[in-house]
Order: structure tokens, then C-alpha cells, then sequence
């Protein structure tokens, strides 16, 4: 395991933002770390990069504890942080020379080169910082945090602010990237988690409600159905007939003549309740699933109750 | 020990792009020269020859009001902008940075220093039978050393602050309540050496350096008040982490 997080807790002030995250990530892994703002992201990252300290628990990195070898840690550790740190006042070159000296990079001179390549900016080499588009700071940023060839490279919403365009671009390096280092990336954007991600954490409200790849995620969910049904006339009556199917939970009304119902997972309930209506008299124009998007499915998880429908996989 | 060579060099460089370190310096030269033409004036007019003092007196003055100015932006930006946070994370020891950043602003502070001594220069071919040779050394030296720990002293202060105007004003504040400390026991004609008149800044420098003794207590008097000024301001970078 690249980065082991162990019960991490941390309080400012009175404020708890995040409780108990425990999470690994492998080498040559890229870890989501997905949540809505103010889930914890911000502050779980910079304990990763010994920023700051948890209140309690304990991170390691490449066998290497946060606080206790905190130098070491850092050595091995690229960071972008969310807001892109850059000096405006110095050329692209002078900034990679600037953090490439002070880790201690060998061969800088090409190596600078070669990460401009990677990100694409080497026709800026002697521009402004402050005169780059977003997307280039942001690219610089993402050159900094790979200057010195790190194992582990912590991005903090990466994407955050690019245009379209870039942001596809930007997901592309990421990925490139990502084949041979650790990679642990935040955001807030559920589609991004899916493109770039092996493995997602959901993380809200300082906790992690959910952990899995995105396939397995929208998998597992599904298997508990959204079932959509029309019928001829009042579907406000034939709402308790449909509550009484074994196997349909949380029947809603949608229109005047249609609703909506849940199914517990891995049961197929539409042929009992097509036989349960036609009995009863009515007649159905429209029975059809609704698969939960996966945007759903992290409204679900970030807005209703954590547990019940995912359980954490530890 | 390299890192902060590499900060110290950044911070240094810096300055010379710095709108802001070109109107500090330009505003030490201009009320220096203003002071010193009408210093060189009324003496001419009265006819004594004025002593290295009519610069060295001024120069303190002027770096009590202007080091502020100078460490101001240190540490504070790097706060602002978030760049610290890159620095926290990369592998630099705190007093790494906050000793690069005070070498930093030192040869800033060291070029202006040296920029001055055009006005000694012009004032021995004005006197005869020119200036006290030793006074100026004496002088100089003091200067350095007390600027030195103003500089530092605003280097502790800004790890403290985002916002660079309040890092200014605090450090300001502080130099004048070290530079004055030791007035109400002096102007009490309370006798001998008090704790206060010990801690006063410009008792190290008026009566020994400004007049040209060299006392090696007042040598150890700033070398001690910079290395606690450093201490501090990395104690108070660390503790950033904690809060
Ligand atoms: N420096 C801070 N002081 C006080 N509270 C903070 C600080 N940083 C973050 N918080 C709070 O901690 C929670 C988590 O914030 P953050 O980690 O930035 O979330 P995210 O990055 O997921 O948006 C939020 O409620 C935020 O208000
Ligand atoms: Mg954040």
C-alpha cells in the first residue's frame, strides 16, 4: 500500500470536518476522493501532505509516517493544491527552477524541459506566471507537483474553473500520468470521478459513505431498481394495492396518473405488479425501469442517509 | 542549509521586480539627500564641519520606518497567495524559510545600506580635513546590525499575518516600543543600568556605534535579538500547523 489513512479526525476549533476517515491506496492506483463542498476533501489532503496534523489518526506514505518522518513524506509527495500556488512575478521557467532547487531535483535543467513537455507549456518557458491563461496556471501547477518525479501525486480538484475543453485534456494527463504513480484526486464533479478514477471514495459531510470503483457503484445501486408505472385514471387508488407487493418500498405519486416506487435489491418486481393492477381492474399504459444516474446515485449518498443501500467496503 | 540559500537568492531577486522595494529605496535616498543638503548647508552657513553623525543619525531613523516596509511582504503574501502552503509541503525545515526569507530581505537591505555610503563620501570631500574615519566604520557596522534585527523582528511578525498592511503596522509598533523602552528610566534620572534601558534598542547603538566604540556587548545584544526574532518566527510557522 502506497498511502495508508488510519481513523483520521480533525477539528477546527469545535468544528469536527472530518471523522474517522480510514482508506489505502495502491501504487499505480488512481484514487476519487468525491464529495460536494465542505465534505472534507480540502482538509483530509493537506494532512496527507503534512500541511497540517489530524487531531488524531495517522496517515502513511510510502511506509513513511506524516508526522513522525513528515520531511521524508514530503520528498516523495507531489501537491497541487486547490488554490494553484504560483509566483506571478517570475517566469515559468524561474518558478520550476524555484521548487525543482528546493527538491533537490538532479539534472534540473532537463528535466524542467522535459515535465514542460508533459504538460504542454514548453512555448511559455519565459513567460509571466501572472500572465498565463487558467488553464495554463493550472497546468504549471500540475508541472510543479511533478517536477521531482514524486510516487505520490495529490491533486486537489484539479479541474476545478478550466473551460471544456481543457478539462478533457486535463483528465487525459491525469490518467497518462497516472499509470505509474499513486494518484489521489478530488473533486466534486461526479462524471470526472468516473473518467479518471480506479477506485471512488465518496466522502460527505466529513465521512466516507461510499467506496468502490464507479462501475461497481452505479452496479450495486441498480440492483436496487426505480420503477416508473402509468395506468388509465387515478393512481392515488391503486397506491396501497402496490405498497403491499412484497419487494417495492418507497412508492411516491408523480403525476395524477403515474407513480413511482423503489425495489429491494436483486428483485424483480414488475411482473407481480403488472398481475396485481390488471386484476384489480385497472389498465396499465406504461411500466419501465429508471436506472439510477450515477449523479443520482451520489445525491443519494451525499444528501439521504449514508448507510442502508451501500454499505462501505472495507 | 542549501534551502535557504535558494529562498534567501528568490527573496533577494524579487525585490529588484518589486515596484514597491523600488519606491522604498528610492524614498530612503530622497530624505536622506534632502537631510543631507540642508545639513551641509547650515553648516556651511554656521561654519563647523559636521560629523559622520549628521548621516548616521537620519539613516536609523529612516530603516526604524522603512525595514517594516521591506519584510512586510515576506511572509504574509506567500500566506495570502497560498504559495506557503506549497513551501509547508515541499521538504524545507520551517527555519529554513524563515531564515532564507530574513537573509532575503537583508540583501536588500544591504544594497541600500551600500548605496548610502555615497553620502560619507561626498560629505569627506566637503569637510576638512575630511570625516572621522572610525566613526563611519563604527557607525556602519551598528547600523548593519540593528537592521538586521528589524529585519528579523519583521520576519517574526509576518508568519503571523495574510495581510501585509498589518504586518507593517505591528512591526512598526514593536520597533518603537523596543526603540523607546529604555526613555522613561533615562528620563527619570533613575541612575545605573535598568532591565528597560538594557532592552532598548537605541541605547546599542547612540551611545556606543553612533559615536564610534565598538562595544562587543552590544554586538551580542543584537546577534541575540536576531537569533530570538528567528527562533520565534519559526516556532510561530510551525505552530501554523497546529492551529
Ligand atoms: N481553516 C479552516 N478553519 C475552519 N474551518 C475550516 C477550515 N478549513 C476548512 N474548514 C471547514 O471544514 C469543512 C471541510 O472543508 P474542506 O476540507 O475545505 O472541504 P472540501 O475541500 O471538501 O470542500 C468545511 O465545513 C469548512 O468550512
Ligand atoms: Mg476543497
Amino acid at each position: 500500500m502506497m498511502i495508508r489513512a488510519n481513523a483520521l479526525t480533525k477539528d477546527y476549533g469545535n468544528r469536527r470536518a472530518i471523522e474517522n476517515l480510514t482508506f489505502n491506496a495502491r501504487k499505480g492506483e488512481i484514487l476519487g476522493f468525491l464529495g460536494p463542498n465542505g465534505a472534507g476533501k480540502t482538509t483530509t489532503m493537506r494532512i496527507l501532505t503534512g500541511f497540517m496534523p489530524p487531531s488524531s489518526g495517522s496517515v502513511e506514505i510510502g511506509g513513511y509516517d506524516v508526522i513522525e518522518n513528515s520531511l521524508e513524506v514530503r520528498r516523495i509527495v507531489g501537491y497541487l493544491p486547490e488554490t494553484v500556488p504560483l509566483y506571478a512575478d517570475m517566469t515559468v521557467y524561474e518558478y520550476l527552477e524555484y521548487m525543482g532547487s528546493l527538491r533537490k531535483v538532479s539534472h534540473l535543467e532537463n528535466r524542467i524541459k522535459e515535465t514542460l513537455e508533459q504538460v504542454e507549456l514548453s512555448e511559455r518557458s519565459n513567460s509571466y506566471v501572472g500572465a498565463l491563461s487558467k488553464g495554463m496556471r493550472q497546468r504549471l501547477g500540475l508541472a510543479q507537483a511533478l517536477i521531482h518525479k514524486p510516487e505520490v501525486l495529490i491533486l486537489d480538484e484539479p479541474t476545478i474553473g478550466l473551460d471544456p475543453g481543457q478539462v478533457v485534456n486535463f483528465r487525459q494527463l491525469i490518467r497518462e500520468i497516472g499509470k505509474d504513480k499513486t494518484v489521489l484526486l478530488s473533486t466534486h464533479i461526479l462524471p470526472e470521478a468516473q473518467q479518471v478514477c480506479d477506485r471512488v471514495l465518496i466522502i460527505n459531510n466529513g465521512h466516507i459513505v461510499a467506496e468502490d470503483t464507479p462501475e461497481q457503484l452505479q452496479a450495486r445501486l441498480t440492483g436496487s431498481q426505480r420503477v416508473f408505472i402509468q395506468i388509465r385514471g387515478d393512481a392515488q387508488e391503486v397506491l396501497p394495492l402496490i405498497e403491499h407487493i412484497p419487494g417495492v418500498i418507497r412508492v411516491q405519486l408523480r403525476n395524477q396518473d403515474s407513480l413511482e416506487f423503489e425495489t429491494l435489491p436483486g428483485k424483480e418486481v414488475r411482473p407481480a405488479v403488472a398481475k396485481t393492477l390488471i386484476q384489480a381492474g385497472f389498465d396499465l399504459l406504461q411500466i419501465q425501469n429508471i436506472n439510477l444516474s450515477l449523479e443520482e446515485i451520489f445525491l443519494k449518498l451525499t444528501r439521504e442517509e449514508p448507510a442502508g443501500v451501500i454499505e462501505s467496503q472495507k | 542549509m542549501r534551502n535557504i540559500w535558494i529562498i534567501a537568492r528568490k527573496e533577494f531577486k524579487q525585490f529588484f521586480v518589486s515596484p514597491v522595494a523600488y519606491a522604498i529605496a528610492l524614498a530612503v535616498f530622497l530624505i536622506m539627500g534632502v537631510l543631507f543638503y540642508a545639513t551641509i548647508l547650515s553648516a556651511a552657513y554656521q561654519q563647523y564641519a559636521p560629523g559622520v553623525q549628521v548621516i548616521l543619525g537620519p539613516l536609523a531613523t529612516i530603516f526604524l520606518f522603512t525595514t517594516p516596509a521591506i519584510t512586510m511582504r515576506a511572509l504574509p503574501d506567500e500566506q495570502r497567495t497560498g504559495t506557503l502552503e506549497l513551501l509547508l509541503t515541499a521538504p524545507v525545515r520551517d527555519w529554513e524559510l524563515v531564515i532564507g526569507k530574513w537573509l532575503g530581505s537583508m540583501g536588500f537591505i544591504l544594497t541600500i545600506l551600500l548605496v548610502t555610503w555615497v553620502y560619507p563620501i561626498i560629505l569627506n570631500r566637503l569637510v576638512d580635513p575630511g570625516i572621522d574615519q572610525g566613526v563611519l566604520v563604527s557607525g556602519y557596522l551598528g547600523l548593519f546590525l540593528m537592521v538586521a534585527a528589524f529585519a528579523a523582528i519583521g520576519v517574526a511578525v509576518g508568519t503571523l499575518f495574510s495581510n501585509q498592511i498589518a504586518a507593517f503596522f505591528t512591526t512598526l509598533g514593536i520597533l518603537l516600543v523596543l526603540w523607546m523602552i529604555g526613555y522613561p528610566s533615562t528620563a527619570s534620572g533613575a541612575l545605573g543600568p535598568s532591565l528597560l534601558s538594557y532592552l532598548d534598542i537605541s541605547e546599542h547603538f547612540y551611545p556606543t556605534f553612533y559615536r564610534g566604540i565598538i562595544d562587543l556587548k552590544d554586538v551580542v545584544y543584537f546577534l541575540s535579538l536576531i537569533a530570538l526574532a528567528l527562533f520565534l518566527g519559526s516556532i510561530s510557522v510551525e505552530s501554523r500547523r497546529w492551529r
